[in-house]
């Protein structure tokens, strides 16, 4: 083991480059003689498009071209895709209306794409867009989750007949309903999931260019997934086909999902260019992020548990609708269904559940995968029922827990929402937890804030999560498009330093130093001479990109299964040079040695002699250079306990996180400094979901919280910092036995504080706060709850 | 319609044209090509794009090229010196204070002038002054962990 292994808290290589202004986003990039786009958006939530006019327009100085919608279908350029079809109770497919990359016929939300400007400069695109006369006849709106396919509403789609995208169920309802009806308890809770903006410091922004003498394109664009995008482009889309369009994905500042999709913006800049024959670019403003970057969450949920006299779980019955938005984003059917509902048993032992789910059409910007995606949805149900089943029972929260948990020799565990947890200790995670948490001291530090005119709260969030979506062929029967394997190609070079070829990518995630850190345990190979090459087709072998917290799980997974063929290949080539057979020869440390002898021969040197074969295996191909494909057994079930403390001041409402701390399973830990960090970064995405954010529209569908100044961010003195450990259970189903750490803290967070909120709240007699927990509604409550008391 | 600007960046004398609405950023990114500092937003509230001016942290958002004529002005490129990393650099990457990095050339030019002023910051009031930044990456925790650190070996530099 050296200071660079798995498991050390190796110092990031990709750091220099940033701290020191040098990384290489999107808009760094420009190409000789590029030109700008600003897209004409609606300001109309809904509306019918009479006409657009461009002759004002076209006459603003350095304004190169006005494209429409038209133009766009004139070309047969494709709409945008969903890649996953979700079937309904009755069997049928959900509608998946189109989704043009311009709007022709209708606008369907704030800030639906009407029309593009390509300007000499930036300045000239947007003065153009402003200039371009656009006649609306608006409609009236659909815009309130719950009631958007709700008879009387107004209709976004004729395909979509009450704005329904789909109804869709799972379980068995007629047993959970018949377990309802026998069961000693019952609680049942109403809530919303709050919609969420996920805000990518670097806004979205699109590089295209055509070259006219090879036909080729390239797309520099801020994506999660480059070889996702240069698929459905081709495929799906037709901008090229796939084997002429290059997309690059360089250094990019952050993602939470919101980079995984396929936007209307790069497509049209890609038409573009090939249009006017010249580099079209395009950075989103900050504004324009907020209307069409994919939302997250938006949820309305009606949710039961139903226990036995001591409290152990019996059944649970959810029902939720779940805003789509006004199209169907990349994955957004996925979100609400397969990868939420499969989530509701949670850690624990329910036997019955039933959930079922209504996809609705509104006029608002489509909702789609955010950091977690359909997993903190599914916690929150999950661990919202369960705290205030423990406060109906008088039971311990975390001993009502302790009830029903999987136990630790209970795994392989089939859930009755289609998943089996391949392993984990939720017992161990919580007892952790608690020791962390200081649990035991809480009841003093309570009735100290009480002194000083505090209420003060603790809330567990015990969740699970499955990442790395798998295996392709069970996506595929859940009607799930693509696969969900991962590829590494290791080359060794002749001198014996190695390139990592991967389909993954990093955009915060620190890939270059723990992918790094992986080859040079596995090859002995020094830690410096590994260079990870990802974010290009041209340079990568197809990939799936990162998302769901797949990039260990999966990812590092096609890395180790690479390496093990490396070895084998190195295994012939030392047994020729040490006069051996190869399977007298063992690789240990970066040396092949023939066993129970002191001859050895380094990795370096054999992948010296594989490119200058001349004392070399007569059957053997020359070159040390192995791919591997990866499509893992199972999904990998992150797990744990976090425990937030808030404390709340009655007069003002606001809530303060005064501890927080978290005890998390991801399985093997290849660089525990880095997992920390993904952790912090998760809860505080979870902070602001309970607390603070929240994309709002008004009933006419603007977007009312549509920049910095009114959708509240989380900053550093809205939070303290964590306390964060983590146990390890390896799981049994990958190389590695990791996990995933990146979605974890979303994921456990919102539950975790809002239990808190929820349980200082008591004191006072109020039984519900929705999120986000923001003073005003705080206060609020605790008024009322004052008010219905002294009545 | 455009004017020249003279200013002092990174301690290199420059002269470049600029519009009268061109912002500092827009001229440092385009007109002088130095990408390192960020646009993250357009209301002036995500501070990626803080650089300082005579010594003091501002967003260079919120100010015009043309307004910094004669001044000196240092961006993230110009905070090592003679190839050695400043102290608040350092303690970034020693401490995993960022992630995707995108807002860190911000975080890190707002976090120096803070040392400046306060040589030994608090946990509390290194919150308190990052008011204008956002990440959306670290949840702070190790941002908070740098600067402190950072400002510590800073003092610890000048003695
Ligand atoms: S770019 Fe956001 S504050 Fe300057
Ligand atoms: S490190 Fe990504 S926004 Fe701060």
């Amino acid at each position: 083991m050296t200071d660079m292994s798995i498991g050390r808290a190796v110092k990031r290589t990709e750091d220099l480059r940033f701290i020191t202004g040098k990384g290489h986003y999107l808009d760094d990039f420009s190409r000789p003689h590029q030109t700008y786009a600003a897209f004409v958006r609606s300001p109309h939530a809904h509306a019918e498009i009479k006409k657009i006019n461009k002759t004002k327009a076209l006459k603003v100085p350095g304004v190169v071209a006005v494209l429409t919608g038209d133009e766009l279908a004139a070309d047969k350029i494709g709409t945008l895709i969903c890649g996953w079809v979700i079937k309904g109770k009755d069997g049928s497919p959900h509608k998946a209306p189109p989704h043009p990359a311009l709007a022709t016929k209708k606008v369907r939300y704030v800030g639906d794409h009407v029309a593009v400007v390509i300007g000499e400069t930036l300045d000239a695109a947007k003065d153009g867009a402003e200039a371009v006369e656009v006649e609306y006849r608006t409609l009236p709106a659909a815009v309130d989750t719950a009631s958007a396919h709700k008879p009387g509403q107004p209709q976004l789609h004729a395909e979509a007949p009450n704005n329904l995208c789909y109804d869709w169920e799972i379980g068995d309802r007629a047993k959970v309903d018949a377990a309802f009806s026998g069961a000693a308890h019952a609680v049942k809770l109403q809530f919303v999931n709050n919609r969420l903006v996920p805000n990518a410091i670097e806004p979205r922004a699109a590089l295209a260019d055509y070259d006219t003498g090879s036909g080729e394109f390239t797309l520099y664009t801020t994506s999660q997934n480059p070889h996702v995008a240069r698929l459905v482009l081709s495929a799906f889309i037709g901008i090229a086909p796939e084997h002429k369009l290059r997309v690059i994905a360089p250094d990019v500042g952050g993602g939470f999902g919101s980079k995984i999709f396929i936007y209307a913006e790069e497509t049209v800049a890609l038409w573009a260019a090939r249009k006017i024959g010249r580099p079209v670019k395009w950075t989103a403003e900050r504004s324009e992020s907020f209307v069409s970057d994919a939302h997250g969450r938006d949820h309305v949920t009606t949710a039961e548990l139903a226990t036995d006299k001591d409290g152990k779980f019996l059944a649970m019955r959810v029902n939720t609708v779940a805003n789509l938005g006004a199209y169907l984003s990349t994955f957004a059917s996925a979100v609400p269904t397969y990868l939420y509902a499969t989530l509701l048993a949670g850690q624990y032992k329910t036997p019955l559940i039933y959930c079922d789910v209504q996809g609705v059409f509104t006029n608002t910007t489509p909702v789609d995968a955010y950091r977690g995606a359909g997993r903190p949805e599914a916690t929150y149900v999950v661990e919202r029922l369960v705290e205030e089943m423990a406060a109906k029972l008088k039971i311990a929260p975390d001993e009502l827990r302790r009830r029903n948990f999987v136990q630790a020799n209970e795994f392989p565990y089939t859930t009755p929402v289609i998943h089996q947890y391949d392993c984990g200790d939720f017992q161990r995670a919580q007892r952790e937890a608690l020791r962390v948490a200081d649990v035991a001291g809480f009841a003093q530090r309570k009735a100290d804030a009480k002194k000083r005119g505090k209420l003060r709260g603790l809330g567990y969030s015990s969740y699970i999560e499955a990442c790395g979506i798998a295996p392709s062929a069970a996506v595929g029967s859940l009607g799930g498009g693509v696969g969900l394997w991962e590829s590494a190609t290791i080359r060794f070079n002749p001198t014996g330093n190695v390139s990592i070829h991967v389909g993954t990518h990093s955009h915060g995630q620190s890939h270059q130093t723990t992918f790094a850190q992986v080859v040079a345990d596995r090859l002995g190979v020094p830690f410096e001479s590994v260079e990870i090459v990802e974010g290009d087709t041209a340079r990568t072998p197809f990939g799936m990109g990162t998302y769901g917290s797949r990039s260990a799980a999966v990812g590092l997974s096609a890395v180790s299964k690479a390496a093990d063929k490396i070895v084998e290949k190195g295994k012939k080539i030392a047994g020729h040079l040490l006069e051996a057979a190869p399977q007298d020869i063992e690789f240990r440390d970066g040396k092949f040695r023939v066993m129970g002898t002191d001859k050895e021969v380094g990795i370096a040197q054999v992948a010296f002699a594989a490119y200058v074969p001349h004392n070399y295996p007569k059957d053997l191909e020359p070159g040390f250079e192995e791919t591997a494909f990866y499509d893992p057994l199972n999904f990998s079930f992150p797990a744990g306990t976090h425990v937030a403390e808030v404390e709340i001041d009655p007069e003002t409402g606001t809530t303060e996180i005064v501890n927080y701390s978290a005890v998390d399973d991801f399985g093997t830990i290849i660089n525990p400094m880095i997992v920390e960090g993904q952790v912090h970064g998760g809860i505080v995405q979870g902070v602001g979901q309970a607390l603070l954010e929240g994309a709002v529209y008004d009933a006419d569908g603007q977007l009312a919280s549509g920049s910095y100044m009114d959708y509240t961010m989380p900053r550093a003195d809205n939070v303290p910092s964590f306390k964060v450990e983590t146990i390890v259970v390896p799981s049994p189903l990958n190389p590695l036995g990791v996990k995933g750490c990146g979605e974890a803290g979303a994921i456990a967070a919102p539950a975790a504080v809002m239990n808190a909120v929820h349980d200082a709240l008591r004191a006072v007699g109020v039984d519900k706060v929705e999120m986000p927990a923001t003073p005003h509604r705080v206060w609020s409550a605790i008024r009322n709850a004052k008010k219905k008391a002294a009545k | 319609m455009d004017v020249n600007v003279s200013l002092t960046v990174n301690g290199k004398k420059v002269t470049g044209k600029a519009e009268p609405r061109t912002l500092l950023v827009q001229f440092l990114r385009e007109t002088l090509g130095l990408t390192g500092t960020h646009v993250g937003c357009d209301t002036s509230q995500c501070g990626a794009c803080v650089v300082h001016i005579d010594g003091v942290s501002v967003k260079s958002c919120t100010i015009l090229a043309v307004q910094c004529e004669g001044k000196k002005v240092t961006t993230i490129e110009g905070l090592a010196k003679d190839g050695k990393l400043h102290p608040m650099q350092q303690a970034f990457h020693e401490n995993h204070g960022l992630q995707c990095g995108f807002c860190t050339p911000g975080m890190i030019m707002s976090a120096v002038d803070l040392a400046k002023r306060n040589p030994k910051p608090s946990e509390t009031e290194v919150r308190e002054w990052l008011e204008g930044n956002i990440c959306r990456c670290t949840g702070y925790h190790n941002i908070v962990k740098a600067i402190m650190a950072g400002a510590q070996a800073s003092h610890d530099l000048k003695g």
